[in-house]
């Protein structure tokens, strides 16, 4: 396993936010965690690269304990992460936030540079404008592009497809894949649970701190509870399922 | 409104071209400002900037002290967007320092310059250290109370003169005796015969030197910090704390640094300060200094220098300019404040890249009150971030 949460417990002051969280992500695969506002969706990810402490259980990373190290340790370890908001920096130009992606990296970034403005051509066509006054779409290309200059080994994606016109969120969500495809590892929260089910190859199911649900991700597209709860296909499950039974 | 906006945009082309100018026009220009800045304490330039009061007093401090004061100040606000309200408590440090060195121990004013940096950035470090966990406004609150701890601990101990403070203070050594001949230009400008290394108490044009020569190390030194990973390090984290860790930036380490370098250069405007001043007492380092050195800061454009620097200087000219308006002035002063932040809330002088992360929302001072998260393990940000 590359990734290995067990048993973790995150508390904001007294309020748990996570309760004996555990999930195990492979090499090469997309895993995805969903759930609804307030699951704990974020802070499982924060804890991951660090910006959250916790207070109880294990974090593994590439067979090492990573559960007390720092943030910005993590990064040079392998764990890449492109934030909830995107924060993108918004006085930074393109190219300065890129380069601010690779900033624990010493030595040469040029390959991983022209490797994100292939992926995303709109960054290379906006190399010189301010982070903070592109669309929302072109924040969310910038923030994964700056992630991926450190050259991580699991890339962390918090809610890419939020607040993204429907054409967008398909345009990221095949780019993932794409990055997938070139060998990253990528742990994905959405909200958006239709879509991120679609690329993922396994996909877990968080509720108030909690995993409810772990399986293949085509097999939770088909699961009557989750398509109730996460995929609005509430009434269509009840109305298929009724006339089965009579 | 029209002529306003015809004078910033006739300010944002002279600084486009700045930006782009190569060596050989920068080099002559700063030679050009630190000439002026060597004359300026000529008769005629004083006659007209401060018919009222001594121009070379005013000139040390408090326009020299506040230029150095808000240009350590910027380290922390304008730089690393850490909002400091108690930076008064790092200028009080250097001028004890100078105080009780100088004073009860008999040291001499050079070997007292090293030491009160280091205090100052000690303390800078002992604040920092439990309080950066802190952010936005609780950071200012906290540093608020220190500022105020430590002008209180001065008042309550005895042993450094309790309120009646420290008087007495030794000038420093003179380096040399050397004057400025009599004759044409510097006797039409009244700088003939002045001796600017002979540091007595009567003229304060000696000092203003030792400020001007301390204000363009301290530039040079921050410029460079600057344009360095540091720099760069501090830019994210002033945009994006969060997104800095992220990125592989010690994030506490780099704030820590940033506390350290503006309370050092508090505490070396304190030491000149006290060597100049004779007596210093609890009263010279309220809270009101923080707040102007603040003003002039955001006034002037947090996180560009010049910007700064003509907000500190405005900040402390002004209030004595127009002395004739007795206590009105005061008035008059924070009218200027509020019409200003009203129509210009990025300060004077503002960088580009402030503006853009004005409007944001981020970049410290711009998001005071914004910002969500606070510290590791806050309950009053549990609700805020439990949505996750």
């Amino acid at each position: 396993m590359l990734l290995e949460v067990e048993d973790v417990h995150v508390h904001y002051g007294k309020i748990a936010a996570i309760r004996g969280l555990s999930i195990e992500v492979a090499e090469g695969e997309i895993v995805t965690l969903i759930g609804a506002n307030g699951a704990g969706k974020t802070t499982t990810l924060k804890t991951i690269s660090g910006l959250r402490p916790l207070s109880r259980g294990r974090i593994r990373f590439d067979g090492r304990d990573i559960s007390r190290m720092p943030g910005h340790k993590r990064v040079l370890a392998g764990i890449g992460q492109s934030p909830e908001g995107r924060g993108v920096f918004p006085g930074m130009t393109v190219a300065d936030n890129l380069a601010m992606g690779a900033y624990a990296r010493r030595g040469d970034t040029a390959k991983e540079l022209a490797e994100v403005y292939e992926l995303f051509p709109r960054l290379a066509e906006r190399k010189g404008q301010m982070g903070g006054t592109m669309s929302g779409g072109e924040q969310q290309m910038l923030a994964i592009g700056r992630a991926l200059m450190a050259r991580p080994k699991v890339l962390l994606l918090d809610e890419p497809s939020m607040g993204l016109a429907p054409m967008l969120v398909q345009q990221i969500f095949s780019i993932i894949e794409e990055i997938n495809r070139r060998g990253t590892t990528v742990l994905l929260v959405e909200q958006n649970a239709a879509q991120a089910l679609q690329i993922a190859h396994r996909a877990y199911v968080l509720e108030t701190g909690r995993i409810v649900k772990s399986a293949p991700a085509a097999e939770l597209l088909d699961d009557p509870q989750v398509r109730a709860a996460y995929l609005g296909g509430g009434t269509d499950v009840a109305e298929a399922e009724q006339p089965g039974e009579a | 409104m029209a002529s306003l906006r015809a004078v910033t945009g006739t300010v944002a082309r002279v600084r486009d071209g700045w930006a782009s100018a190569p060596g050989r026009v920068r080099w002559p220009v700063y030679a050009l400002l630190v000439l002026g800045a060597l004359i300026l304490p000529a008769d005629s330039i004083g006659s007209f900037m401060s018919p009222s009061s001594n121009w070379s007093d005013l000139l040390f401090f408090p326009i020299g002290g506040y230029i150095l004061l808000a240009i350590g100040l910027n380290v922390v606000v304008g730089q690393a967007g850490l909002l400091d309200l108690g930076y008064v408590a790092f200028f009080a440090i250097g001028a004890y320092s100078m105080a009780v060195l100088g004073k009860l121990h008999g040291w001499d004013f050079w070997a007292i310059v090293p030491v009160g940096i280091v205090i100052a950035a000690a303390s800078g470090v002992i604040l920092g250290a439990p309080t950066l966990r802190l952010r936005g406004d609780y950071l200012a609150i906290v540093t608020l109370g220190f500022g105020e701890i430590i002008r209180i601990v001065a008042q309550n101990t005895d042993s450094i003169g309790g309120p009646n403070g420290i008087s007495g203070i030794p000038h420093p050594p003179t380096l040399t005796e050397w004057a400025v001949p009599d004759v044409q230009p510097f006797s039409g400008l009244g700088l003939g015969g002045l001796q600017p290394f002979t540091y007595g108490a009567l003229d304060s044009r000696p000092y203003y030197y030792l400020m001007l020569l301390a204000i363009i190390v301290v530039i040079v030194f921050v410029v460079r910090l600057n344009r360095s990973r540091v720099g760069r390090a501090w830019a994210a984290i002033r945009e994006d704390e969060d997104a800095a860790e992220l990125m592989g930036v010690p994030t506490f380490k780099f704030k820590l640094a940033a506390f350290a370098i503006g309370a050092a250069i508090g505490g070396l405007t304190g030491v000149i300060y006290g060597s100049q001043a004779t007596s210093i007492i609890p009263k010279n380092f309220e809270f009101m200094v923080s707040a102007l050195i603040l003003a002039a800061v955001v006034l002037g454009g947090s996180g560009n220098l010049p910007g700064v620097i003509l907000g500190a200087f405005l900040v402390a000219w002004l209030p004595e300019r127009f002395r004739a308006l007795n206590d009105y002035r005061v008035l008059f002063f924070g009218l200027a404040l509020v019409v200003m932040m009203a129509l210009r809330p990025e300060g004077l002088l503002p960088s580009r890249r402030r503006k853009a992360e004005l409007q944001e929302g981020t970049g410290g001072m711009g998001g005071l009150g914004a910002e969500v998260a606070g510290p590791d393990g806050d309950p009053h940000e549990a609700k805020a971030e439990v949505t996750g």
